[in-house]
This record gives C-alpha cells, structure tokens and sequence, in this order.
C-alpha cells in the first residue's frame, strides 16, 4: 500500500506542516502586526510538499549550509508563487513584516519537516517505523494545537484590555500595541475600574471573604481528617463515602432554599452570607483530600507519641500538622481558589456594590454601558492573584488535584 | 489480668470513639445546616406556592400626618393615621398600634371611634384584621391646650408603635402540586431534558478524548514540559467569569476577534454570532442538515475548560505505570498503537469510567458556565439554567425549587451508579 511508503510520508508531512504553519502564521500577523492579510493555504502546502520530498531524499547529506539554502529557497518560492505579492498585500509599508513572517513561516515548517521525517527512509517501511512517524507527527501537532487553543483566549483577554475603544471599534483584529503610549493610556481601563468602578474594595472584600473560607475550613477539616484517617469509631465508612456524596451535590439545588432562609433572617446581602455558605461546600472537599494524606502517613509515630504519654489532641498539633505542612498549604490554597472563583452564591446573594467580590463586581460590568475592555480588564484583575498561586505552588496544587478529589 | 486488659482496651475505644466524635461534630453541624437542611427546605418549597416577593414577610406599614395649623386652642387640627398592608396576597391578623400624644392636646374626637382608646395620653388602636392590599386611616380631631404655648410640641415626635401577625408563607402548611405539573408540562420540558443529556454526554466525553490525547502528548518527556503541563492547566484554574466572558467577546459577532478573522481569511462571507443562534445549516454533499450552534459552542467550552482535570488525572496514572513493562514490549517488538491499545488503556479504563462518571455528574450540574455564556437562551437551555430561569427571572420559587428536585433525582441516580462502581476500582 502506496501509504506505507517513505515517499508518501515525507509528502503527507510536508503539506501538512506546511499549511498548518500558514494558517497559525497568518493569524499571528494578522493579530500582531495589525495588517490585513489574506490566507493562501494552497502555496505553502506545495512548498511544504516539495521540502518534505527534498529531506527525505539528501537526509543523509544535509549540512548546515544546506539547511539555510532550503529555508531562503521556500521563502523565495512563496514570492514566487504569489508573484511578488504575498498575502496579496498592496501596502509597501508592510513589506519587512511580511517578509519576516513568511521567513519564519519557512524555518518553523522545515524544522517540522525535518522533526517528522528523521531516520525515515525512502521506501517501505516497517510498522513500527510508520506508526511511530504518525504518533509523532501527531505529537507535534497536538502540542501546538493545545498550547494555541490554551493561550489564546487569555492573550485576548489581556490584549483587549489594553486597548481602547476607538481602535477597537475601528480594527478588532489590531492587537498590535502602540509602544510609544505611556503607562496611563495603556492602563486606562484598569485606572478607571479602580478609580470609578470601586474595584480596589471588591479585591478586598474578594481576599476577604477567600481568607476567612480557608481559615474555618482548615480549622474544622483537620481535626476531622484526623478523626477519619486514625480513629476507630463505629459508622466510619458510612461517614466517609457520604462525605464524597455531599460534596457531589452543587450549589445551584441548595441555592432557592439559601436564598430564601438568609433573606428572612435578614442575612442574605452581607459578606458573612458567604462566609458562612462557602466554608460548607470547600469543608468536604478539604476532609477528603486530608484524610487521604494522613491515612498515608505512617501510623507507627502516633502509636509512639501515645505510648510516651502524649494525648490525640496533642498528637494533631505536634505530630499530624506539622508532618503534613504541604499537604495543608496545597489544601489551603485549593480552597482559596474555590472561594475566590465561586460566582453563583455571590451572584445571587449580594446586591450591594460595597461588598460585591470580584465575580459579582465584574458580572455587574457587563452591560452595554461598559465597554469590553473594562470588562476584561476585570476579568484579568480577577485571574492574575490565581495565576501567582497556581505558579509559585504548582507542584503542591498537583499532587494535591490528582490525589484528592477535586470540586470546582 | 487478661480481663483487666480487655477493660483498658474497651475503655481506650471508647474514649476514641468520644473524642473522633467531638473532632467531626462541627463538619456534621455546619454540613447539615447549610447543605442538608437546605436540601429538605428546597423539597418543602418545590410544594408550595411561592414567588420571590413571597419572601418579604408582609408589613403594616403606617404614616402619621399633621392637617390643619396649630395656632390657637379654638382652632382645630387633625392628626391622620394612614395604614396600608404591604402584601397583595396575606392578611395581617391581630393589628394594634400605640401612638402617645404629646400633653399640649387634647383629643375631641376620634373617627372611627368604635377601634381606638386614649389612656393617660397613649393611644391604642386595634384594627384586628387588616386584608391584604387593603388600606385605612384614623383621624384624631386636636386641639391645642396651654401647656402647648410653652412646649410648642409636634405630634410627629412620637412614631406609632405597631404589633401584628401574619401568616409565614415559609413556615405555613399550605402546599400545591403546581409546581411539578407546572414544569413537567411544560412543552419546553422534553427541550430542557434533550439539551441536557447532550450537553452533558459530549461534554463529558469530549473532556475525556481531548484530556486523554493530552495526556498521551505530554507522557512524552521534552523540553519545558513542566511548564506546558501548568500552562494547560489554566483553562481550569482560571475564575469561571474571566475565561467565559473573553470567550464571549472572542466569538462576539460585531467586534469579535474570531469573526472578523474568518471575515479576513474568506472563510464567510457574514458574521456569525456563535453564542445567539440556536440553528446553522451546513450542508454536505448537497445534504442540508441543521447544526444546533450555541449548544455546540457551549459544549466546546465546557471541553475547553475540563480537558485539564482528566487530563491531569490520566498523566499521573500513566506516570505510575512501571517504565519496564514498556521496555519489554518494545523487545518483544509491539508497535506503539500495540502499546497503547494492549498497555497504557487497559490500566487507564479505571481511572476512565471513574472520571466519566465523576465529570457526567458535574457537566450535569454546571450552570455557571451556561449562564454565563448564553443565559440559558439559543438552545442551550439546561435543567440548572431553568432553576434560575423559574425562580429568579419568572420569580417563582416554587417552580425553581421544582426543577431543583428533578436535577437532585438524577443526581441520585448518577450518584449510586458512581459509588457502585468507585467501590470496584477503589477511587
């Protein structure tokens, strides 16, 4: 079968890679450099085809001479498909930009080329050789694509705060940013949302409201995590699964009866609303994710502390908390995250601006009288304090995500 | 001495048993208040018939008017009494108020003088029954005395006192079964139900295939993969408001970055508004078949935005599988889809069907995302978005706590599949 041919992989690589890079390079040129550039697939994919063609023949003898030369002669043939004009640009003023796009356009596809089809060999080959070409062929593709899919969202997010809203208006794709502005117009929309929008009192109230959640859950969830991972006590299994069901049940079926008891106690439009309500859904979550943590601590160091006279409750604060210090903070900063990006009980319960958090304050933004860039400068305020955590604490939030169970 | 041991033992139990007790006391109360009880309440409410302004307790509200100049003791004023009940449905029961008049008047006449007495200068009105939405007054003819030349008193410096009862619609044991006919025969209720299980079966599965193909793409040790395994974990870290409202302005069809992209490249020729229309056709090879849109984009957020939790889980799976069962596969020359098949999937279908049940009960009960990119509207109605819809934009409680029982059924159901099955694989 002509598909289990070296030949027909170097070709199948080649225009593959090659319209691939054309359409992600397009793209980037058109967000970056905001010029408006039309895609042409079909000359790539024939470049690529050739190259793909060319390195499985000379693999054997391609010198760094040689990859230079392929590199500046795919760039010179995209010139000379297009005539002269590619991206059927009329404008000279972009011609370096266009030029630089179409050369990286080159390297990155014959760096993809040469990645595919190294050790292939021309004719046919064996199984093993042609499925792993295809697992890494879709390895590659599969990386990039994720990374893409992944980024891009929040590079718009972030760019589209930047911007302001007559650019907007008059290019959406020009994301290109104007590096001779200062620091105030760059940062308008952020200024605004502090100066105007009471944004510095939702931080607050939003650390507020994460802190004091962490702090009640720990407190209670420790003493319990130790209670079900070392103590005997009858009905402990029951109490075990049922604490998965609990934290299996969501907040949009408590929310009708919440709403209605906090709102006859007079309770609902106020922080300790969810300071209160938050504790109740991250305790579950918290106990499991301990429980299992201690249970993995070997029990012979609490038999000895026993034996040397100390007390259980002395155990937990010398032995049990100071052992497991990671698994605590990694809980700690689970639940924050929780409390932090919970939006329905906040939505719901708080109607004062005063004491909106970050989700309530940016739902409140969008409307048609606030422009989308301060909407997204809130939604990047809101992001950025998670994102420090989640980076400085990777490893911890990890281990921690894929040992315990995980509530969203 | 072996009966004294027996003793100490039991005695050490039963002291753990106190203290493993008293350790979990407050997760079981502050569980049961806020998790529990309001669960019982939702079923109490799903048969009542209440609305959203039900949940202001109905009030007496009264004002007090002075009419007429205070000049002389010939002249007369009027002082009024104007009461309204608050509520337009519930009648308010054994109404009294008490008002004290200031010493410098004196009372002439009271209207109607069959409900109010004057004692010492106090006034007590018993209105006894006030109707709903209804309203009254009560005049008091005054005149002023001498003792009002030198205290110059306002009758307004006294505010009425007032005391009533009125029926709890919360805690009354009035009940209806309108609520659960009201959803059930809904002709938006097979909608509601279809647009549910699609979203959560593609949901879960396409979170799993894409966190699965992650996993196999980052198994694969190269260089700075730590950081893409942290970078593909954003999506799900990520403040749920943040990541849908820039998907929102993404496929936004006036000044979205996508449309304007496909507009550029000559993919369409007309913006598409990917989050508002319920229906597209497409159309292959001359076939013309309606592709439910918003649903799907919908959908493809909810992939986005969960691919890293399966994925994360299936990566330290994999992780811990034994590198040399690899090694003499290779040696015994299996290919790598050989591999893959008869390996890696056996030892991942554990992990699999536990994080398909799991994520098939969350997608089920997602309503943020939904809500917050389409509102429930173009076709992407849920049961979750309808709890809101019911209770809170159409403000019948009832009828939201209503579909709040349906979802909590399923729940039920997915629940005991889940834990029959967690039990095998030891989750």
């Amino acid at each position: 079968m002509f598909w289990k041919y070296g030949l027909f992989c170097s070709i199948f690589a080649g225009s593959i890679w090659g319209a691939f890079w054309q359409i992600i390079f397009t793209m980037m040129g058109i967000l970056t450099f905001g010029i408006p550039l039309e895609l042409d697939i079909n000359q790539m994919l024939i470049i690529g085809l050739v190259s793909g063609i060319f390195y499985i023949n000379f693999q054997k003898t391609i010198s760094m001479k040689i990859h230079l030369v392929a590199i500046f002669t795919m760039t010179l043939l995209v010139y000379m498909f297009s005539f002269g004009k590619p991206y059927q640009n009329n404008d000279s003023v972009n011609n370096i930009n266009i030029f630089i796009l179409i050369f990286l356009t080159s390297v990155v596809t014959w760096i993809s080329i040469n990645f595919s089809l190294n050790n292939i060999s021309i004719g046919k080959l064996s199984r093993y050789d042609l499925e792993n070409f295809y697992i890494k062929l879709m390895w590659g593709l599969g990386l990039i694509i994720f990374i893409l899919i992944t980024l891009i969202p929040f590079y718009i997010m972030i760019m589209t705060s930047l911007k302001n809203q007559q650019s907007l208006i008059l290019n959406p794709l020009d994301f290109s940013l104007n590096i001779n502005s200062d620091f105030k117009t760059l940062f308008n929309s952020y200024i605004e949302l502090f100066t105007d929008f009471n944004f510095h009192l939702f931080l607050i109230n939003s650390f507020f409201v994460s802190c004091v959640t962490v702090f009640i859950t720990l407190f209670f969830s420790i003493p319990g995590a130790y209670a079900l991972a070392r103590l005997r006590f009858p009905s402990k299994k029951l109490f075990s699964s049922s604490v998965i069901l609990i934290y299996l049940i969501p907040s949009i079926v408590l929310v009708i009866p919440l709403y209605a008891i906090f709102s006859q106690i007079g309770l609902r439009n106020s922080l300790l609303a969810l300071i209160i309500v938050y504790p109740a859904t991250t305790i579950p979550v918290a106990l499991y994710m301990l429980r299992g943590y201690f249970s993995s601590l070997s029990s012979e160091i609490d038999d000895a502390a026993l034996m040397d006279g100390l007390s259980r409750v002395q155990i937990i604060f010398k032995i049990a908390i100071p052992l497991s210090k990671p698994a605590i903070v990694s809980v700690g900063l689970y639940v924050f995250m929780i409390a932090w990006n919970e939006f329905l009980i906040a939505f719901m319960f708080l109607d004062d601006p005063s004491i909106f958090t970050l989700s309530r304050g940016i739902m409140s933004l969008n409307s048609s009288e606030v422009p989308q860039q301060h909407l997204m400068a809130g939604a990047v305020i809101a992001t950025i304090p998670v994102m420090i955590i989640f980076l400085y604490l990777e490893k911890f939030l990890i281990s921690g995500l894929s040992t315990g169970g995980v509530k969203e | 001495m072996f009966n004294k041991f027996k003793k100490n033992e039991s005695k050490l139990h039963q002291k753990e048993r106190k203290l493993a007790f008293i350790l979990l006391l407050p997760t079981i109360f502050i569980v049961l208040s806020i998790v529990i009880f309001p669960l019982l309440a939702n079923f109490w409410i799903s048969f009542k018939p209440i609305s959203l302004g039900d949940l202001r307790p109905p009030k007496l509200i009264i004002k007090e008017n002075l009419r007429g100049k205070l000049i002389n003791k010939d002249k007369t004023a009027e002082i009024h009494y104007r009461y309204r009940n608050s509520s337009v449905r519930y009648d308010l029961h054994n109404v009294i108020f008490n008002d004290t008049i200031p010493k410098g008047f004196t009372v002439k006449k009271i209207e109607p003088n069959n409900k109010c007495v004057i004692k010492d200068k106090n006034l007590t009105c018993n209105l006894e029954k006030v109707p709903a939405k209804s309203s009254g007054k009560i005049v008091l003819k005054i005149t002023t005395n001498d003792y009002w030349k030198k205290s110059k008193d306002n009758p307004k410096n006294t505010r009425p006192k007032t005391s009533y009862q009125s029926k709890n619609i919360l805690t009354s044991i009035e009940f209806t079964f309108d609520n659960f006919k009201k959803v059930f025969s809904a002709t938006e209720f097979i909608q509601v139900l279809k647009v549910s299980i699609y979203y959560t079966i593609f949901g879960t599965a396409g979170a799993l295939l894409v966190g699965l193909f992650a996993a196999q793409v980052l198994q694969k040790s190269f260089k700075g993969r730590t950081f893409v395994r942290g970078l593909l974990l954003f999506p799900y870290i990520s403040p749920v408001i943040a990541v849908a409202f820039s998907w929102v302005i993404l496929f936004d069809p006036f000044s979205g970055v996508v449309n304007s992209m496909l507009i550029q490249m000559n993919v369409i020729d007309k913006p598409i508004n990917f989050f508002g229309q319920k229906y597209t056709d497409i159309s292959i090879f001359g076939y013309i078949f309606k592709f439910p849109l918003a649903l799907s984009m919908v959908i493809a957020f909810e992939i986005w935005r969960y691919f890293p939790l399966s994925f994360l889980f299936i990566l330290a799976r994999m992780q811990s599988l034994p590198e040399d069962v690899f090694d003499a596969a290779e040696i015994d020359g299996a290919s790598p889809f050989q591999q893959f098949y008869y390996i890696s999937l056996p030892f991942l279908i554990g992990i699999i069907s536990i994080l398909f049940l799991l994520r098939f009960i969350w997608t089920f009960n997602k309503f943020d995302d939904i809500f917050l990119l389409t509102g429930g509207n173009a076709g992407t109605r849920t049961f979750t978005v309808n709890v809101y819809e019911q209770a809170f934009a159409i403000s019948n409680l009832g009828a939201g706590a209503a579909v709040a029982v349906v979802i909590f059924t399923f729940l039920l159901v997915f629940s005991l599949v889940f834990i029959k099955y967690s039990k095998k694989e030891a989750f």
